[in-house]
């Protein structure tokens, strides 16, 4: 059955739609992210940046980022052309999340998206349809390519929404209408719908019908059916989110994304009304060439390592389960789990370092050291309160302070509860290292937060 | 729901995607963070209120208590006496109290020309004042003169030159100097007046309809400006100035009894504490000036946007802080040096209840009301 599976073809247009609209969401993304000055601001200004576990050699590189900025932009429009489409995608890919593991204090869960797309697509033979490639190569074009290549991310992007959906099955979402009861009165000037912000049954409808969207949409899109009733629903949710909430591109690009679920007659249309405009035609990429597999050893290591790459994705978020304590206070498997817009938090911390020997200790000043962004950012995550009291540490060293101790004392305000207590204020955090282990010096959540 | 459409009509969906993108398009375009954002609640009340019946009135009332001062200095400085020592001193007390309300609001033309910085610097620089009486030729108007003017030097020059009354009195009749002393005392209490003139009148003549206009919400917004440097000055000159510094919360348990506030006359440190936690209470209340009448303020506004925190209201949360705060202080002696000396534990009580309020106001309390405490402008998700 599986075998069967794999041998399944579809029309080749869905998959040169999708790389065309990525190509060029990307370009544009890039382009915006650019223009308001944010590489600079994010990437370039800062003296220090947080970086991931494991990745901390990935850093920007002065004025060179700019660079990484540009060769990814490129890349993306080579993506969206389908010129030399296999470097392209594998370039983007790289340029991107190097861009994006550069400091996660700017962590967005759809960059990570981004990447894992971008990711998958290197896999795929998106250039055999509607590319440059294609156009003047004729061995690479193709109609038909199998199955699974649409499937594939028709499935990420099923993860995302409906992973995103199982995160709102909580106390704190569903009973508590939080964190929506404290963000949308901030929008009751918006005209038409303003007054009704403020109101707490549009803040659990708001919580309720999110929830339930998120969890059935996909299914909403699989359906021939209700499909263009969800791809409505699509719009409208994703709109109603960026006029509520700063969130950047991501809207746009789930709309679109979301296109992919459509027939490949869709695709088709929406080629050859772009292939007009350059008084072309699809017709030359409808072969009718069956882009065929034969069973080799490095096809079946090839289907093999995406079927681990989807396990893993699928597995991957609930590593949560694995700490103790609520994930939304220690935050521990929390990042790269499809947990958007989950939680009003904010934070408040002072940071001491004492002279191990004079025992004569200075506050820091935190705006010396961080942007505004990281400060905010710092304040209410503990592996960024590690990293910086880390940092803390190496530059007093250097200042003649004989082994610095760095203490902080913190609070963090989680959901509309009242502010309490965070780090334990007795832990030199200079002798604390990040790892995937529970952080102990976490002080306790006092509170329980029900569900997924 | 069942389309029975084989094909999807494009156009139509152009069209819908085209009118929803015009309402974001739209709708984002007139968010330039200065005219919109935040609750429907009415800024320009709360800012009406804050600058006619509180901020006004403490700098009319800074003013004047200034005023009686200099008027005092010039009856001393005429006939110095031991008597008149004590005018001046009992009229320099109730200007450092009135200073405690004023200090609240450092912006606008208070922060251009240094109000607080100039008029309460501690501890002030004894030496270089002595030098600066001795030497002549200085210009208070300096940054580098800041610890050597203002309540502080005052506080030096009659409470602190000599051990009794009749030997301060004597370094202003009979010491070889007198004169240069009379004529310090006058410029201090000058450079007072003249700071305190220039920023009333710059709220009588105009800064008040401008400070009034700028309600929006934007980073450089008055109601922005004002609760930040409102909590500000609880957390640094405050909490760490009157308490945290003199009784070593930042030099790791080193004590400082002689940084205190008013060290020289010592037994009012307690005093001006709780005239700054009571004007900090008040204006949190949005309580008039010298009334019992309260109007539109930090906790109406936050009563407005429905912060309830763990079930209780977040503005009697915060109130009931501040009277936590001054039953804390309560139970120091009138002299900090004494108390940090004696029991430094009850001036880290005061120290904490203060910190805990300041840990509300910056954390809670601009989280509920949507203030930044500085601008962050990327993205979210």
């Amino acid at each position: 059955m599986i075998q069967n599976y794999f041998k399944q073809y579809t029309s080749a247009a869905t998959l040169a739609f999708y790389r065309l609209a990525f190509g060029l969401m990307m370009l544009l993304s890039l382009i915006r992210f650019a223009s308001y000055g944010w590489i600079k601001k994010f990437y370039i200004s800062p003296d220090f940046h947080f970086t991931y576990y494991g990745f901390e050699w990935i850093k920007p590189i002065g004025s060179y980022t700019y660079i990484v900025f540009l060769i990814c932009g490129a890349a993306a429009l080579f993506v969206a052309i389908g010129y030399k489409y296999k470097w392209a995608i594998l370039t983007f890919f790289l340029s991107f999340t190097y861009i994006e593991l550069m400091d996660k204090t700017t962590y967005l869960n759809h960059y990570y998206f981004i990447s894992i797309i971008s990711f998958v697509l290197l896999f795929l033979p998106a250039n055999c349809y509607f590319s440059v490639d294609a156009y003047k190569n004729e061995k690479l074009r193709f109609a038909k390519i199998p199955s699974w290549n649409i499937d594939i991310l028709k499935l990420l992007l099923a993860i995302v929404y409906f992973y995103a959906g199982l995160a709102k099955l909580n106390s704190d979402w569903l009973i508590e209408a939080m964190p929506l009861k404290i963000w949308l009165p901030n929008n009751s000037n918006l005209p038409l719908i303003g007054s009704l912000l403020n109101q707490n049954w549009v803040h659990y409808a708001f919580s309720w019908t999110g929830a339930i969207y998120d969890l059935g949409i996909v299914f909403l899109l699989l359906y021939k059916r209700t499909r263009l009733f969800g791809f409505i629903l699509v719009v409208v949710f994703h709109i109603l989110t960026k006029i509520l909430f700063p969130i950047g591109v991501f809207p746009y690009v789930m709309i679109i994304s979301t296109l992919i679920f459509f027939d490949a007659s869709f695709h088709k249309k929406v080629l050859s009304h772009i292939a007009k405009i350059f008084s072309s035609s699809i017709i030359l990429f409808e072969n009718g060439k069956v882009k065929a597999k034969n069973f080799s050893m490095a096809y079946k290591a090839k289907l093999a390592f995406i079927s681990c790459f989807v396990a893993f994705q699928l597995l991957f978020p609930f590593r949560y389960l694995c700490y103790p304590n609520e994930l939304f206070w220690t935050e521990e498997g929390f990042r790269f789990s499809w947990r958007a817009m989950l939680m009003e938090k904010a934070g408040y911390a002072t940071f001491t370092v004492k002279d191990a020997l004079s025992k004569k200790e200075i506050v820091v000043n935190n705006s010396r050291f961080l942007t505004p962004f990281q400060e905010k950012q710092m304040a209410f995550q503990p592996d960024f309160i590690v990293e910086y009291a880390h940092y803390l540490h190496d530059y007093y060293l250097q200042q003649g302070l004989t082994d610095p101790e760095v203490y902080v004392e913190s609070y963090v305000a989680l959901n509309g509860r009242l502010s309490q207590k965070y780090i334990d204020s007795k832990i030199n955090l200079a002798k604390e290292n990040e790892s995937f282990k529970h952080k102990t010096w976490i002080l306790p959540f006092n509170d329980t937060i029900k569900g997924f | 729901m069942y389309f029975c459409k084989k094909e999807i009509n494009m156009k139509k969906l152009f069209i819908l995607f085209s009118a929803l993108v015009t309402i974001v398009a739209c709708s984002s375009s007139d968010d330039n963070g200065d005219t919109t954002g935040g609750s429907n609640y009415d800024r320009k009340l709360l800012l009406t209120n804050w600058a006619d019946n509180i901020i006004i009135p403490s700098y009319v009332n800074y003013q004047a208590k200034i005023k009686v001062v200099a008027t005092n200095i010039t009856a001393f400085n005429a006939s110095p006496s031991e008597a008149n020592l004590l005018t001046v001193r009992t009229s320099w007390l109730e200007a450092y109290k009135a200073y405690q309300y004023v200090a609240i609001y450092s912006f606008g033309k208070s922060e251009e020309i240094n109000l607080k910085e100039s008029a309460n610097t501690y501890p002030t620089n004894a030496a270089g004042i002595d030098a600066n009486i001795s030497v002549g030729g200085y210009d208070l108007t300096l940054l580098s003169q800041l610890d050597k003017q203002g309540f502080p030097a005052l506080d030096y020059l009659i409470n602190g030159l000599g051990t009794t009354d009749a030997s301060i009195v004597s370094y202003y009749s009979t010491n070889a100097n007198a004169a240069n002393y009379q004529k310090y005392l006058t410029d201090v209490v000058t450079r007072l007046q003249t700071t305190a003139d220039a920023v009333l009148a710059d709220w009588n003549s105009g800064y008040r309809a401008t400070y009034i206009a700028n309600s929006g919400t934007s980073v450089s917004s008055s109601v922005n400006v004002t609760t930040n440097n409102f909590v500000k000055n609880l957390e640094k000159n405050v909490r760490s100035g009157k308490l945290g510094i003199p009784a070593g919360v930042f030099s790791g348990g080193v004590k400082f009894p002689e940084k205190v506030e008013a060290y020289y006359k010592n037994d009012v440190s307690k005093d001006l504490l709780n005239t700054a936690v009571q004007a900090s209470q008040d204006f949190f209340n949005g309580k008039h000036f010298n009334s019992a009448t309260t109007g539109e303020g930090l906790k109406s506004y936050l009563d407005y946007v429905k912060a309830v925190r763990s079930g209780q209201q977040l503005s009697t949360i915060v109130d009931n802080q501040f009277t936590a705060s001054l039953t804390a202080n309560a139970a120091l002696n009138a002299s900090f040096s004494n108390q940090i000396n004696s029991d430094n534990s009850k001036m880290l009580a005061a120290y904490d209840a203060l910190q805990q309020n300041v840990v509300y106001m910056k954390l809670d309390m601009m989280q509920a009301l949507n203030i930044t405490i500085d601008y962050v402008d990327g993205d979210g998700d």
